[in-house]
C-alpha cells in the first residue's frame, strides 16, 4: 500500500496527485457520502423542537418508516393508503416513462450513430442539446402553455375541426407525462449513442450479406452490442424520473400527487425533516433495488454499465 | 453450386469522382480471380457492387447469368468476407459460423451440426464453444471463411482477408485458401493489393489502376507480358528505358534511347499491338533478366557504372547508373557461392534478350500515381 502511494505520487508529481486526492476527496466525501449519511441518520430520529436536540428524548426511532407504511395510529385505515399508492404510481409510471423513452431513443440514437451522415449528424446533436440550455422548470411552463386549455395544440386541433372541444392535457396528467418523457431523453440517447457508435459498420453488413433482415440485425447485433449504452440510459432515466420535482410540481393535475412531492411537502410545509428524509432513503433504496433486479432480469452485469 | 460473374460495362461514380470506369469482365464459373490494386484503385468498389451493397451507376452485373440490378445483398447468391473479418463478438464461434442458417430459420440442433461439419473443414474441431475474441488471428480468418461457405454462396468474394495476418501466416493461408477453393469449388474473387497473393492464387488477374481495368489474364502472363506500362511497373519490378520508336517489326520494336538503340517484343492490348514507328516509348527489362554481357552476345548491350552491391542470401542485387536512364538500374542474380566480380566504380557491359524486354507506349507508371 505504502509502495502503492510512493508510486502514485512520484508518477504524477506531488502537487498533481495532492490536486487529485483532494478533489476525489470533496467529491465522494462532500457531494456523495456526506448529504447521504446525513439524510439516512436524520430519517431515524425524531423531530424535536432545537431546545431538546442532545437531550434524553434525541434517540433513534424507526416512527418516520412506520408512518410512511402504516399512515397516522389516529386514521381510520390500517395502512397509509394515500402515500403508498402515490409511491406505486409514481414507480409504475417512471417504468412506463422510461420504456417509451426507450423506444423514442434507440432509433435515434442508431440514426445519428450510423445512418446520418457529417454535418446533418451534427446539425441533429445540436437540435437535441440546445432545448436542454433551458432551464427545466421553463421548459415545463412551456410545455403547461403549450398543452394548456387554449394553448397551442388545442387551438389548432380545434381550428382543425378534429375537436370540439379542448382536451384537459394537464388535468388528466398528459402534460405530466408528456413533460416527464421528455425531460431526460438526452440521457437515454446519449449512452445508446456512445455505445452504437463504436460498432464496427462491417458487422451490419457482414450480417446483411449472411442474408439477414433488418430486425434480426438489430435484434442479434445492434441490441446486444448496444446493451450496457441502454442499461445506463434506462437506469438514468428511471432515476431520475421517479425522483423528478419540477414536472410534476408544475404539469401534474391537481389531483395527482407525485412520490417527490410528498417528500417535498413534509421539508417544506409540513416542516419534518426527519420524515422528509425517511422517504427519500426509501425512494433511494427502492430505486436501486429496481434498477438491480431489472439489470438481473436483463442479465447485464454491473461493470458492463461503466465500461 | 458455383456460378459466373459477368461485368458488363459497369461504370461506378460517386459525386463526380469515378471510383470503376468501363469494367468489362467474365469470370468463370469456378474460378478464382483476382482484383489486384493499389488502395483507391476501384478494386473494393467493384466487389461491393458484386456482393450488391452499392449498385452500378452504370452497366449490369450478371451471377450466374441472372441480372443483379435491384437485388439486396441479403438476396444474392454472394457471401463477403471483410477485410477485418467482422466477426459477431457477442457470439460465439458456432453460432458466427451458422449465422445464415439461424436467419433461415434452421432448428438449433441442425445448426450445431453444420457448425461441427464446418469446424473439421477448416481444422478447429471442438472450439465452436469458444468466443471470438479467444481464438488467435489466423483461427479467426478460418471461421470468417467458415461463416462465408456455411451460407452456400455461389461466389465468394474477399476483401484483403490476409491483410492482417504476420507474414509467415499470410502465406500460410494463400496455400490454405486455394485448398478450400479446390475443395468446394465454387468462384472466388479476390481483392488485394499484394501482387504474391494474387500471382500465387489466382486463376486469372485482373489490374486495376485509377477505376480501370489495365490487363486481365493468369498471373505468367501478367508478369511476363504486361500490356500498359502501368502493370509492368506494378506487378514486380522491372527496369525502365524510355526512347523514341525507330523501326517496328514481326512484334518487335526498336527503341531508341538515350543509353542506346534496344529491341524489344511490342506489347499488346486487346490483342493489337501499341507500338509504331515514332512513338514515345517506355522499355521494361526485369532485373532477373539483365545479365552482365561479359563477352556473351545480347540482343541489346549497354554501358552501366557499377554503384553498389546488395546481399540478398539467395540474391544478389547490383545497382547501375546508366547513361540516359532516369532511374538507377537494377540487376539480379542468383547467389551461387562466388563473387559478383564487378566492383563498386567499375564499369560493365550489360546485355539482355529482346524477347526478355516489352516495350509500351510511354503511360502512367505505377509508383507515379
Amino acid at each position: 500500500m505504502k509502495a502503492y502511494w510512493k508510486a502514485f505520487f512520484l508518477k504524477n508529481g506531488v502537487s498533481i496527485s495532492a490536486y487529485l486526492l483532494i478533489s476525489i476527496m470533496i467529491w465522494l466525501g462532500m457531494l456523495i457520502m456526506l448529504p447521504q449519511f446525513f439524510m439516512f441518520d436524520f430519517s431515524f430520529r425524531f423531530n424535536l423542537p432545537p431546545a431538546e436536540l442532545g437531550g434524553p428524548k434525541d434517540v433513534y426511532t424507526m416512527s418516520h418508516y412506520k408512518y410512511m407504511v402504516f399512515g397516522s395510529e389516529q386514521a381510520s385505515d390500517s395502512y397509509n393508503v394515500v402515500d403508498v399508492w402515490v409511491f406505486v404510481r409514481t414507480i409504475v409510471t417512471a417504468i412506463c416513462v422510461t420504456i417509451f423513452d426507450l423506444a423514442l431513443c434507440y432509433p435515434i440514437a442508431y440514426y445519428l450513430a450510423h445512418v446520418a451522415r457529417g454535418g446533418w449528424a451534427r446539425l441533429m446533436v445540436i437540435a437535441l442539446i440546445i432545448p436542454y440550455w433551458v432551464n427545466e422548470l421553463l421548459r415545463a411552463f412551456a410545455f403547461k402553455i403549450m398543452l394548456g386549455t387554449s394553448g397551442i395544440i388545442n387551438d389548432f386541433m380545434m381550428w382543425a375541426g378534429v375537436i370540439d372541444q379542448p382536451i384537459e392535457f394537464v388535468l388528466e396528467n398528459y402534460a405530466l407525462y408528456a413533460g416527464l418523457g421528455y425531460a431526460f431523453i438526452l440521457l437515454m440517447i446519449f449512452p445508446i449513442y456512445n455505445a452504437i457508435e463504436s460498432l464496427d459498420r462491417n458487422q451490419i453488413e457482414a450480417a446483411r450479406d449472411l442474408g439477414s433482415p433488418w430486425w434480426r440485425i438489430h435484434k442479434r447485433i445492434v441490441i446486444p452490442y448496444a446493451k450496457p449504452g441502454i442499461t445506463s440510459g434506462c437506469t438514468m432515466v428511471f432515476m431520475l424520473t421517479a425522483g423528478a420535482l419540477a414536472a410534476p410540481q408544475i404539469l401534474g393535475g391537481p389531483s395527482s400527487l407525485w412520490y417527490t412531492q410528498i417528500i417535498y411537502q413534509w421539508f417544506n410545509q409540513g416542516n419534518n425533516w426527519q420524515r422528509g428524509s425517511a422517504y427519500a432513503v426509501f425512494l433511494l433504496f427502492s430505486t436501486i433495488v429496481i434498477v438491480l433486479l431489472a439489470m438481473k432480469a436483463f442479465k447485464v452485469k454491473l461493470g458492463e454499465v461503466s465500461r | 453450386m458455383s456460378a459466373d460473374v459477368q461485368l458488363d460495362n459497369v461504370w461506378i461514380r460517386f459525386g463526380d469522382f469515378v471510383a470503376a470506369r468501363d469494367i468489362n469482365i467474365h469470370i468463370q464459373d469456378g474460378e478464382f480471380f483476382s482484383f489486384l490494386g493499389s488502395s483507391g484503385c476501384g478494386k473494393t468498389t467493384i466487389l461491393r457492387a458484386v456482393s450488391g451493397f452499392s449498385e452500378p451507376s452504370e452497366g449490369r452485373v450478371l451471377i450466374g447469368g441472372k441480372d443483379m440490378a435491384g437485388i439486396g445483398p441479403n438476396k444474392r447468391p454472394t457471401a463477403l468476407i471483410f477485410q477485418n473479418l467482422a466477426l459477431f463478438p457477442l457470439m460465439k464461434v458456432w453460432e458466427n459460423i451458422t449465422f445464415s442458417l439461424e436467419v433461415a430459420g434452421v432448428g438449433k440442433a441442425e445448426r450445431k451440426k453444420k457448425a461441427d461439419e464446418l469446424l473439421d473443414l477448416i481444422a478447429l474441431s471442438g472450439q465452436g464453444e469458444k468466443m471470438p475474441n479467444e481464438l488467435s488471428g489466423g483461427q479467426k480468418q478460418r471461421v470468417a471463411i467458415a461463416r462465408a461457405l456455411c451460407a452456400e454462396p455461389d461466389v465468394l468474394l474477399l476483401d484483403e482477408p490476409l491483410s492482417a495476418l504476420d507474414l509467415k501466416l499470410r502465406q500460410h493461408m494463400r496455400t490454405e485458401l486455394r485448398a478450400i477453393q479446390q475443395r468446394v469449388g465454387i468462384t472466388f474473387i479476390y481483392i488485394t493489393h499484394d501482387q504474391g497473393e494474387a500471382l500465387t492464387m489466382s486463376d486469372n488477374v485482373a489490374v486495376m489502376s485509377q477505376g480501370k481495368i489495365e490487363q486481365v489474364a493468369d498471373g505468367t502472363t501478367v508478369y511476363d507480358s504486361p500490356e500498359t506500362s502501368f502493370v509492368a511497373s506494378f506487378v514486380g519490378e522491372n527496369n525502365l528505358f524510355e526512347g523514341k520508336v525507330s523501326e517496328v517489326s514481326e512484334g518487335y520494336a526498336i527503341v531508341d534511347t538515350p543509353s542506346g538503340r534496344l529491341r524489344a517484343r511490342n506489347a499488346k492490348h486487346n490483342g493489337e499491338y501499341q507500338l509504331k514507328t515514332g512513338d514515345d516509348a517506355f522499355l521494361f527489362i526485369r532485373p532477373e533478366s539483365l545479365k552482365f554481357a561479359d563477352g556473351g552476345s545480347y540482343d541489346n548491350q549497354i554501358k552501366a557504372n557499377v554503384l553498389q552491391h546488395e546481399f540478398e542470401g539467395s540474391f544478389w542485387q547490383v545497382f547501375f547508373n546508366v547513361q540516359g536512364a532516369r532511374r538507377t538500374i537494377k540487376l539480379s542474380m542468383v547467389n551461387d557461392g562466388g563473387s559478383v566480380g564487378h566492383e563498386k566504380g567499375s564499369e560493365a557491359q550489360l546485355g539482355f534478350s529482346a524477347d526478355k524486354a516489352v516495350a509500351t507506349p510511354v503511360g502512367m507508371l505505377a509508383d507515379e500515381t
